[in-house]
């Protein structure tokens, strides 16, 4: 087991298996079929990303380096997280981009039952490091083991 | 981050709970990227991405009547991306039904709600807000609260604005609070080069093929782009400015390029010339090589790869005036070479509804018209967002909607010979 320390940007603990994107993900062509077409399991839709594409991301500790594409972004994020369609978290090896950021924040203030603890800042050792599968352990204090 | 009394009593609740969740918003967002305090909006008008009422966004459209409930509507009036429908758009019945009635069935609810928080006017739903037909122009150092990516990096690189890449529902906060956390590009910092990219290609390159390959590249940074000036000159006239329109929205959507700079063009890049590039930047090389390296990464996710197109859209981003132009005459020279009359693929060009009507009053309207292309206001990427539309062979030359669609990419040339001879 390895921990790797992040800096925390919506707080909370959590376990959950992890799900690996080694490139950005498109917040939007990853997330928008499965909200508008009633997939519970938010099943990742971005063709363009090999590493998640037609895999689950409800309930999976979601570690990537940023999301990118359409500033619609963090409102899908927003969505999700109302839809209880969201990760179990989301974990950035790299600083927080505006859109990640903006849906983690937007949950965090607007929706009092939304629970996707968020970190960032991990670095790309922590990318590096995780596998799909991987146990993953969110502490409050934004430290996070590997197992 | 230091707040003005002012800022503090919105935060302690003076205005209400909502607004204090608004400014709380605004706080937790700044803080996330080191903001120390707020700056005020100056623009005068605010754009916003989300324009469709799909079924999907019901948490959006339910904070957003807490907001209108609450009084906290826009300080600005703004301009919002395009409606996601236009009968004029084919569409079989079933495609009809679902748009319809399931997916945008809030739409008519939903645009009553932008009037009450601040909408233009009926016809500003465009992604394309700067056009001079639309209005929505900032000048140079405003400070704006959009969302929209190929807007935003269109005010940031072309007009010189700071905006940072707002997502949906942020950047109407920021237009309610009136001022938006000082960070990323609106900083002089934030605004400097990570990447020097050289282009070395033969000919101009394809703009939303640049883009694409720019945004894959650097991702979030700022790239400051040589050698393009060779083939755009450096002068911001009409075709370069619809040319920048399209690689920035590539670069925004293949990546997540909120600025450019383009050397000896680019008011920041003219102004400040090669002193923008940050300490440490990268280089990337781009020739005719790596450009058809990146055009044949692309995935083709067509059921059958070798289907034969059934839609064409050419305007994501919206098409300028001089665009439609220029497209009429290629279309009408091409296939006068071919000896056909109409297109060989149902095609729409989109706009926004203030160049529509320009152009609708023009000779070339008609031509398109007899040529079989469908002059529409919609937004293709809207359009493509559903299981039906995008089980269709539908190709394009926008790299944004090939990203966020199953529509197969060509390069502008491509699609103009799959109009007009046929081929695929």
């Amino acid at each position: 087991m390895r921990t790797f320390q992040g800096r925390v940007i919506a707080p909370g603990t959590v376990t959950a298996p992890a799900l690996v994107s080694h490139g950005g993900l498109n917040t939007l062509a990853s997330f928008q079929k499965a909200l508008q077409f009633g997939d519970k399991k938010a099943t990742c839709g971005d063709q363009n990303n090999p590493d998640l594409y037609g895999k689950e991301m409800l309930g999976k500790a979601l570690c990537l380096p940023q999301t990118i594409g359409s500033t619609t972004g963090g409102m899908v994020l927003y969505c999700a997280c109302a839809m209880h369609r969201q990760p179990a978290c989301l974990l950035f090896s790299k600083p927080i981009d505006s859109l990640a950021a903006a849906g983690s924040v937007l949950a965090s203030v607007w929706l009092p039952d939304a629970q996707m603890p968020v970190i960032d800042s991990l670095g790309q050792e922590f990318l590096d490091y995780v596998q799909e599968g991987m146990t993953i352990t969110v502490h409050a204090d934004g430290s996070v083991d590997v197992d | 981050m230091y707040l003005t009394e002012e800022q503090q009593a919105l935060l302690d609740g003076a205005k209400g709970e909502t607004m204090a969740k608004v400014m709380k918003t605004l706080v937790m967002y700044g803080s996330a990227f080191g903001a120390e305090r707020m700056v005020p909006v100056s623009s005068r008008y605010n754009h916003l991405v989300t324009s469709f009422g799909l079924k999907m966004m019901t948490p959006v459209f339910d904070l957003m009547d807490q907001l209108i409930q609450a009084g906290a509507v826009s300080g600005q009036p703004f301009s919002v991306d395009p409606r996601p429908l236009d009968p004029k758009v084919p569409a079989n019945f079933l495609q009809k039904l679902v748009f319809n009635k399931f997916m945008y069935s809030a739409q008519e609810n939903y645009e009553q709600q932008l009037q009450k928080l601040g909408l233009m006017d009926e016809d500003a739903f465009t992604c394309a807000c700067y056009f001079d037909e639309v209005g929505n122009r900032p000048g140079k150092d405003e400070v704006l609260s959009w969302a929209e990516s190929s807007a935003v990096v269109y005010a940031n690189s072309v007009l010189g604005a700071r905006c940072n890449r707002n997502s949906g529902i942020v950047d109407l906060m920021g237009s309610i609070a009136g001022f938006v956390p000082e960070f990323g590009l609106l900083t002089d910092e934030g605004r400097k080069a990570a990447w020097l990219v050289e282009v070395k290609t033969t000919h101009k390159p394809e703009a939303q093929l640049l883009g694409s390959a720019i945004g894959m590249k650097v991702m979030e940074d700022v790239p400051y782009v040589v050698g393009l000036d060779q083939w755009l000159g450096d002068s911001l006239t009409d075709d370069v400015c619809a040319y920048l329109k399209d690689f920035g929205a590539a670069t925004a959507s293949n990546g997540a390029v909120g600025l450019y700079h383009v050397e000896n063009l680019t008011p920041e890049a003219v102004d400040q010339g090669r002193s923008l590039l940050a300490e440490g930047y990268q280089t990337y090389v781009i020739d005719d090589a790596e450009l058809e390296r990146v055009q044949k990464s692309y995935p083709v996710v067509w059921k059958k790869a070798d289907a034969a197109p059934k839609l064409c859209f050419v305007g994501c981003p919206h098409l300028s005036l001089q665009q439609l132009q220029r497209w009429t005459a290629d279309l009408e020279r091409e296939l006068a070479a071919s000896g056909a009359r109409k297109v060989a693929v149902p095609t729409v060009f989109t706009t926004a509804p203030g160049v529509k009507k320009v152009f609708d009053a023009t000779a070339d309207a008609q031509k398109l018209r007899a040529m079989g292309v469908i002059v529409s206001t919609i937004c293709p990427l809207m359009y493509m967002n559903n299981p039906l539309c995008g089980s269709m062979p539908v190709i394009t030359c926008s790299n944004k909607l090939r990203t966020y669609s199953t529509a197969r990419y060509y390069r502008e040339d491509e699609i103009l010979k799959i109009l007009t001879k046929g081929g695929r």
